[in-house]
């Protein structure tokens, strides 16, 4: 009785587990199947796969001889890695501080920075913008990255405070004993224990970044710092889109972050914290 | 070389205060146990010791000298974890040496003060392994031997063997009882298991809600209780407490060890029945109830037959009990 009951649950959690990833990877299967067809194929059939008889590797052609999508590929890469860098750095940092001291208003400290979490960053564009005119910082990465570091910390510090408060007071105290300073602690004994929560907020964080139009278009979108998102945009024109272009350019971009993803997973899974403590 | 004074130490969180005026010396060379129920601030006030938590008020001195403000890595001191506090990603050699390294200690040095260490708790075959790859009781010993590498003042114990099974609690107690003989170390131990305590120290410390309540040998605590919280804490099974008044005693409690009742099937001065009898073979614990006095513990050596609900007599030895008024202070 409970066996089958047992067994028509894991069917149903699989079903609607199945159901939602259907769903979720629809759109990313249908631009992918579409991005190797002819532009007449696609209309015709957006659904049907490539065959031989519509197969087309035309808009593969169009961006790569577009010439600068290696450098739209880069500025993406460099944006999103040195985002990330910082909102780890900083955030496990302050994630520290906030979990291992106790000093005046430590809990205010912490909900003033979480605060950010429920305050998109967008609303205050017009004010970004003006302070990276004022600082001459538009149209280069550097403003880019200043803007999703700050996006990225409010939710790495709520989660990494979290994990933080987990580990063992007994080691730290352990390596304060043996003089260590609070740096070492923080980076050779607290940092690998927390590794998979660095690793879920680092796939939190780069998913946003990468896939931003938003502030690459304002803040940056000079041809020199255009991101890919925003390198697609050129074959979406007012009149006439060149679908073969903008979806091999999106299928092109689903790849490094794809990568990025797979490191950080296999540090999610692996369990690496086994014999710490007891 | 590790003689250790606490002057009027107190510490308050916030508005709670968790030790409230601690006073004690403890001599080179000795050891020291720290016991008491949970929350009494034992391990607080060993983490004080170790400098881990700031002192409210008061004097900690090592040697004489003032330490409250001194850096835990700088006041000598080694201390070993309940949880083991292993470095996970250093092998064993490496947890052992690495305060060694920090202070700037050679190579060479630290070889042979690990390898020393390794010795004396047959660490050796485990040198290379790392925390994940050994067992409980090897961890604690690793912790131990991180201990020994340093030569420190003061050694500091919190709570070392609760995570171990009893079994190995006993092995490693005698093996920690061993190593002061050896090194003839001052050491500090935190514990809430009052055999521990009384195997282990010359002297113990009885604290109870941030006070010291007695400090003595074990058999001083055994034999000489300050009051009626020291006499049920130390000893096991449990001290008796009866009602003074009702044996012709001036109003108050009476404590008397369960070894030191006599059980009779015939006369007695406290009729009971048995409500339940542990038999270890060695010794019979028989547990008696009388509805004046409560439950009563009675220990006998040996094997002994009685049945539940039997009715006895109980007779105190009176050279051996303790009086106790009203509010629990020894009247002496």
């Amino acid at each position: 009785m409970s066996a089958r009951t047992s067994l028509g649950r894991t069917i149903a959690a699989h079903a609607i587990l199945l159901t939602y990833t259907m769903i979720a990877l629809f759109p990313v299967f249908v631009i992918v199947i579409n991005s190797f067809k002819s532009r007449k194929a696609i209309f015709a059939d957006p659904l049907a796969l490539p065959m031989p008889d519509n197969f087309d590797l035309v808009g593969y052609q169009t961006v790569l001889k577009q010439g600068d999508f290696f450098l739209y590929f880069q500025n993406s890469l460099i944006v999103t890695v040195a985002s990330l860098f910082f909102v780890l750095l900083f955030g496990a940092m302050a994630a520290f501080a906030l979990s291992e001291y106790r000093f005046k208003g430590n809990t205010l400290m912490g909900l003033y920075l979480a605060l950010g979490i429920m305050i998109p960053i967008r609303l205050g564009t017009v004010a970004i913008l003006e302070i990276m005119v004022a600082t001459g910082l538009v149209n280069t990465l550097t403003a880019l990255i200043l803007v999703y570091t700050a996006q990225g910390l409010p939710l790495a510090v709520f989660i990494l405070a979290e994990f933080m408060k987990s580990v063992s007071h007994d080691l730290k105290n352990a390596g304060r004993i043996d003089g260590l300073s609070e740096y070492r602690i923080f980076f050779t004994l607290v940092l690998p224990l927390v590794r998979p929560a660095m690793a879920t907020v680092a796939v939190f964080t780069m998913i946003p970044i990468w896939n931003d139009l938003w502030f690459p278009l304002i803040l940056a979108p000079a041809e020199h710092t255009k991101t890919v998102t925003l390198g697609a945009q050129v074959f979406i024109g007012q009149f006439v889109t060149n679908w073969n272009a903008v979806l091999a350019a999106l299928s092109l971009a689903i790849v490094p972050v794809l990568v990025l993803y797979l490191i950080f997973s296999r540090q999610l899974i692996r369990g690496i914290t086994a014999g710490a403590v007891k | 070389m590790g003689a250790l004074e606490l002057r009027g130490v107190t510490k308050s969180f916030g508005s709670t205060e968790v030790i409230k005026g601690v006073d004690l010396s403890v001599k080179d060379g000795e050891f020291c146990v720290f016991v008491g129920p949970s929350g009494c601030g034992k391990s607080t006030l060993l983490r004080m010791i170790a400098g881990l938590e700031d002192a409210t008020g008061g004097d900690i001195l090592v040697d004489g000298k003032r330490m409250n403000d001194v850096a835990p890595a700088k006041r000598e001191l080694a201390m070993v974890f309940q949880s083991y506090a292993l470095y996970p990603h250093l092998t064993v050699r490496d947890n052992m040496g690495l305060a060694l390294k920090q202070a700037g200690v050679a190579k060479s040095e630290i070889k042979v003060a690990t390898d020393r260490a390794a010795a004396m708790l047959g660490l050796e075959p485990l040198m290379g392994r790392r925390p994940a790859e050994l067992s409980g009781g090897q961890r604690q010993r690793v912790a131990i031997g991180r201990a020994i590498v340093r030569t420190p003042k003061l050694f500091l114990f919190d709570e070392p063997l609760s995570n171990l099974d009893a079994a190995l609690r006993v092995a490693t107690r005698i093996e920690i009882a061993k190593l002061h003989r050896e090194l003839k170390a001052t050491m500090v131990y935190v514990t809430h298991d009052q055999v521990e305590a009384m195997t282990l120290a010359d002297r113990i410390v009885v604290l109870r809600a941030g006070r010291v309540e007695q400090v003595g040998s074990p058999m001083e605590l055994y034999n000489d209780p300050a009051n009626t919280f020291v006499a049920g804490f130390i000893g096991s099974p449990q001290m008796n407490f009866l009602d003074a008044a009702s044996l012709g005693l001036p109003a108050g409690k009476v404590g008397i060890r369960p070894e030191h009742l006599t059980i009779s099937r015939d006369q007695g001065e406290i009729p009971a029945e048995v409500s339940h009898v542990e038999k270890l073979g060695g010794e019979t614990l028989v547990y008696a109830r009388n509805p004046q006095h409560g439950l009563l513990t009675v220990r006998l050596f040996g094997e002994h037959d009685f049945e539940v609900s039997e009715k006895v007599h109980l007779t105190l030895q009176r050279e051996r009990m303790f009086q106790f008024d009203p509010d629990g202070q020894r009247r002496r």
